[in-house]
């Protein structure tokens, strides 16, 4: 094919071809982008919990009086739930993973260090790994003797009385790996405060924390042995059958009910639910996106069907006078395809830098990593293909321009 | 002359429906995304009090311990219970209040309703003036009441229509966890948004039903909602523990009615921090802020980032349209580069062609912009329908509506420019003798 004819023939249209070319370029930029906060999106969202999350259910009860003796009232509430037909296991915790509050501390490996070393979720309950469905991978789980009421620990932390705080901790295997990297954790000590020292004794495979929003840290986090009193933000975890969920749902809500109908229960949902709920911008986000990628696309096909077709009539005479030199439909056709094709191609090209250029500036605004290479060639393809299919209608109709056009004055 | 080009420039669009409809659809698509884009942005980069927030402050200062100490460092975002007493007690302002949120247990006394839980603000009395909250019936109580921990509370207007069937229910009684209160006043509907002086509870739609003295709260024991931020040994806010002095959760609004007074009160902040630190109690070099509302929003960074980026990439969907409407009227201009040769032989000057082809461009952007404004209220509307808590706030108010319409105009006439003076080029001679 003679690019030569094409060339010069666009040189003649000089504006209109730019405009066609900042078009593509314009889309190919933007669709790469989107594509690529798409991809950002959908990964955030697969996030891993670390929990069974098809088998746990969370309720939240508030009492209108505050009850006597918090910490008898949650052991009751627990030995209800533990009765209820269905249930597997059943823990307290001031925090789920996803959640919308979230305990977080500040960790320090030494307790004389000036800048804390990072900032950890921190999980408060008995009973809590086994029932979560999290993994122990090295060392003990937490036993009924480690855990300290919170009460006593906040009224040791005033007086600077060791005796009265939590001594153990569990943490997940990816802070173990950030404090400890290439180390055994098990035996070491991690300071909340400074007369915190709280010693390792066992490794979680994994378990993500309430406000997981930046994923590198989102599995930072440790279980406490802090007991908590009943109270509005303490949820009560239930581990069932998948199948079993609301059934079981119903009769547990049911049993705490009768165990004091003057309650409120403020939350209750499955942790699928939780997850959902977490993800919901994300979610709406990258529909948007796909939305504005088509609508993109489409724009941009039918401008070049537009401009094809208006280059078709006004090149009919000559379309004509070609087709009487000899010229078959084919190399009408390719003709037109040709021209698309190097209209896109320019296109593409600029669209890739402005592509790079976008991805820099999102980089720098939105903490975004870096645009992978292989978005390039994609977006590339699916531009060329948009092109060529925009312009087979018009092209199609010029090939079938009679080369008796030619003998005819317009 | 314009009715006459306005006859030439529909003739020109009908003799090319599909054209015409596909330059209004992509002007009405881009138009249609980026003011809906634009109209959640505006919304929540509003001011929540509009004529009083510029005299509205929040002052912080850093009674942390030396850990960690960075005098390049913001001081924290709230203040301790004791540093928020003296500050209030310290009466320095022109208004004051001292504030946490908190949620309380319900007890209606009818018995076909169950107990419930209300959203709750614990504040002091000058809460109400100063951020000019209207009243339907009654008024707050006064500092002398909250100071005694008075059992008084204000109501909002829904709380009011739900348990006294919107009567005026100042001094009925009402009962919360355990305890019976006062009403002895009513608030009209209110609901700042941004949810401004406590970003911690939400920062979207969110609003209190009731509305108790801090005294009475910190007596009672009541739930609390928010943030809190120890350092040292600090601890609590679990359960019905309060946090500990080395704890920040409240929040203090100040009202300084002129530049001079802020002045002044920054002043003030430093002398209080010295003196604290005389005292022995702040370890660290005075640090102290002084934001006025709006610049506290945008230091905490409300809007949402996914917001921005939205509305960026419905821009960059709307110039994208605006290319293919240039592209596509300039190709259509100089397919009739033989007319308007005709026309400017027979004496039409080029600014009346001019005219004639921006006629024409504005014509498809005031119809891209009608179908635009619809597409954007259809876009609100799927807004609405998001679970996002600002959702339901996506209305289009009279300034977005009129910004749809130069935004539309503009746009097209600007697209229209180009092409226009582009056809406005031809030689006159070169058109008639080329045929």
């Amino acid at each position: 094919m003679d690019i030569l004819p094409i060339l010069s023939t666009l040189r003649r249209h000089k504006l209109t071809s730019w405009l066609l070319i900042l078009e593509i370029a314009l889309t190919c930029a933007i669709v790469c982008n989107a594509v690529f906060l798409i991809g950002q999106r959908l990964q955030r969202m697969d996030m891993p919990s670390g929990v069974a999350e098809h088998e746990l259910l969370q309720i939240q009860v508030a009492d209108v009086m505050p009850p006597s003796n918090p910490y008898t009232r949650l052991a009751e509430d627990l030995a209800v739930l533990r009765q209820v037909p269905g249930v597997l296991s059943v823990a307290s915790s001031n925090q789920v993973p996803f959640g919308s509050s979230s305990s977080n501390g500040n960790i320090m490996l030494d307790p004389t260090q000036r800048e804390r070393t990072l900032n950890a979720g921190t999980y408060f309950g008995e009973n809590l790994a086994q029932t979560l469905g999290t993994r122990l991978v090295s060392g003990r789980d937490l036993q009924p003797d480690d855990f300290v009421d919170v009460d006593t620990a906040m009224k040791a932390l005033g007086t600077g009385d060791s005796k009265g705080l939590p001594h153990v901790t569990l943490i997940t295997r990816t802070l173990a790996e950030r404090l400890w990297p290439g180390q055994n954790p098990l035996g070491r000590i991690i300071y909340l405060a400074p007369e915190v020292g709280l010693r390792v004794v066992g490794v979680l495979d994994s378990l993500a924390r309430a406000n997981a929003y930046d994923a590198a840290k989102a599995q930072y986090t440790m279980v406490v042995p802090l007991r908590m009193g009943a109270n509005k933000d303490q949820s009560y975890l239930i581990r069932t059958r998948p199948e079993d969920r609301a059934s079981v749902m119903a009769a547990a809500l049911a049993a705490l009910k009768k165990a004091d109908p003057q309650r409120v229960v403020t939350t209750q949902r499955s942790f699928d639910e939780v997850r959902r709920k977490f993800f919901q911008d994300d979610r709406a986000m990258a529909g948007m996106l796909v939305g504005v990628i088509a609508a993109l696309l489409i724009v941009t096909a039918l401008g070049i069907v537009g401009l094809a077709s208006f280059w078709v009539a006004q090149r009919r005479r000559t379309i004509g006078v070609r087709r009487a030199l000899g010229a078959t439909r084919r190399n009408i056709l390719n003709y037109f395809q040709t021209e698309n094709f190097l209209l896109a191609t320019i296109g593409i090209a600029l669209g890739m830098v402005l592509a790079y250029g976008i991805n820099l500036f999102l980089m720098l605004h939105y903490e975004l990593p870096r645009l992978p290479a292989v978005y390039f060639p994609v977006g590339a393809i699916v531009l060329w293909l948009i092109g060529q299919v925009a312009v087979l209608g018009p092209a199609l109709r010029a090939a079938a321009v009679p080369p008796v056009v030619a003998t005819r004055s317009v | 002359m314009f009715g006459y080009y306005l006859d030439l420039a529909l003739r020109s669009l009908k003799r090319n429906k599909a054209l015409t409809v596909l330059m209004v659809l992509a002007i009405a698509l881009g138009i249609g995304a980026s003011m809906t884009t634009l109209t959640v942005l505006h919304v929540l980069s509003g001011d929540p009090l509009p004529g009083k927030s510029g005299q509205l402050y929040y002052p912080q200062i850093d009674p942390q311990d030396i850990r960690g100490m960075d005098p390049s460092k913001e001081p924290p975002e709230q203040v301790t219970l004791i540093d928020g007493l003296n500050l209030l007690r310290a009466g320095r302002a022109d208004h004051q209040a001292l504030m946490s949120g908190g949620s309380v247990p319900v007890q209606p006394e009818q018995s076909s309703l169950d107990p419930f839980y209300v959203e709750a603000r614990y504040t002091t009395a000058d809460f109400f003036a100063m951020f000019d909250a209207p009243f339907l019936y009654g008024h707050g109580w006064t500092a002398a009441d909250g100071e005694a921990k008075a059992r008084e509370v204000v109501i909002a207007r829904s709380l009011n229509d739900k348990l006294f069937g919107g009567a005026n229910s100042v001094g009925r009684t009402l009962r919360m966890a355990g305890t019976s209160f006062r009403v002895v006043g009513v608030l009209d509907s209110w609901q700042p948004n941004p949810h401004f002086y406590d970003l911690n509870t939400g920062s979207y739609a969110y609003g209190e039903q009731v509305f108790l003295p801090l005294q009475t709260m910190l007596e009672l024991r009541l739930d609390r909602n928010g943030s809190s931020d120890c350092w040292g040994n600090g601890g609590g806010g679990v359960g019905n523990i309060l946090p500990s002095n080395d704890c920040v959760w409240l929040q203090f609004w100040v009202q300084l009615d002129s530049p001079a007074k802020a002045a002044a009160y920054k002043e003030f902040l430093v002398h209080y921090s010295q003196d604290q630190k005389a005292l022995g109690r702040f370890q660290r070099a005075p640090n102290v802020r002084l934001r006025n509302v709006m610049q506290w929003l945008d230091y905490q960074m409300v809007v949402p980032d996914d917001v921005r980026l939205q509305t960026a990439l419905a821009f960059g969907f709307l110039l994208v349209c605006l290319v293919n409407t240039v592209g596509l009227m300039l190709a259509k201009f100089m397919r009739r580069a033989a007319e308007l040769g005709v026309r400017r032989a027979l004496g039409a000057s080029r600014r009346a062609l001019f005219a004639q082809l921006l006629i024409e461009s504005g014509v498809i952007g005031l119809v891209g912009g009608i179908g635009g404004l619809l597409l954007a209220m259809f876009g609100l509307w799927l807004v609405r329908q998001r679970p996002s808590a600002y959702a339901a706030l996506a209305h289009l108010d009279l300034s977005m509506l009129f910004t749809t319409f130069v935004l539309a105009l503009c746009a097209t006439l600007l697209a229209g420019l180009l092409p226009a003076w582009r056809a406005c080029q031809v030689t006159p001679a070169l058109q008639l003798k080329s045929n």
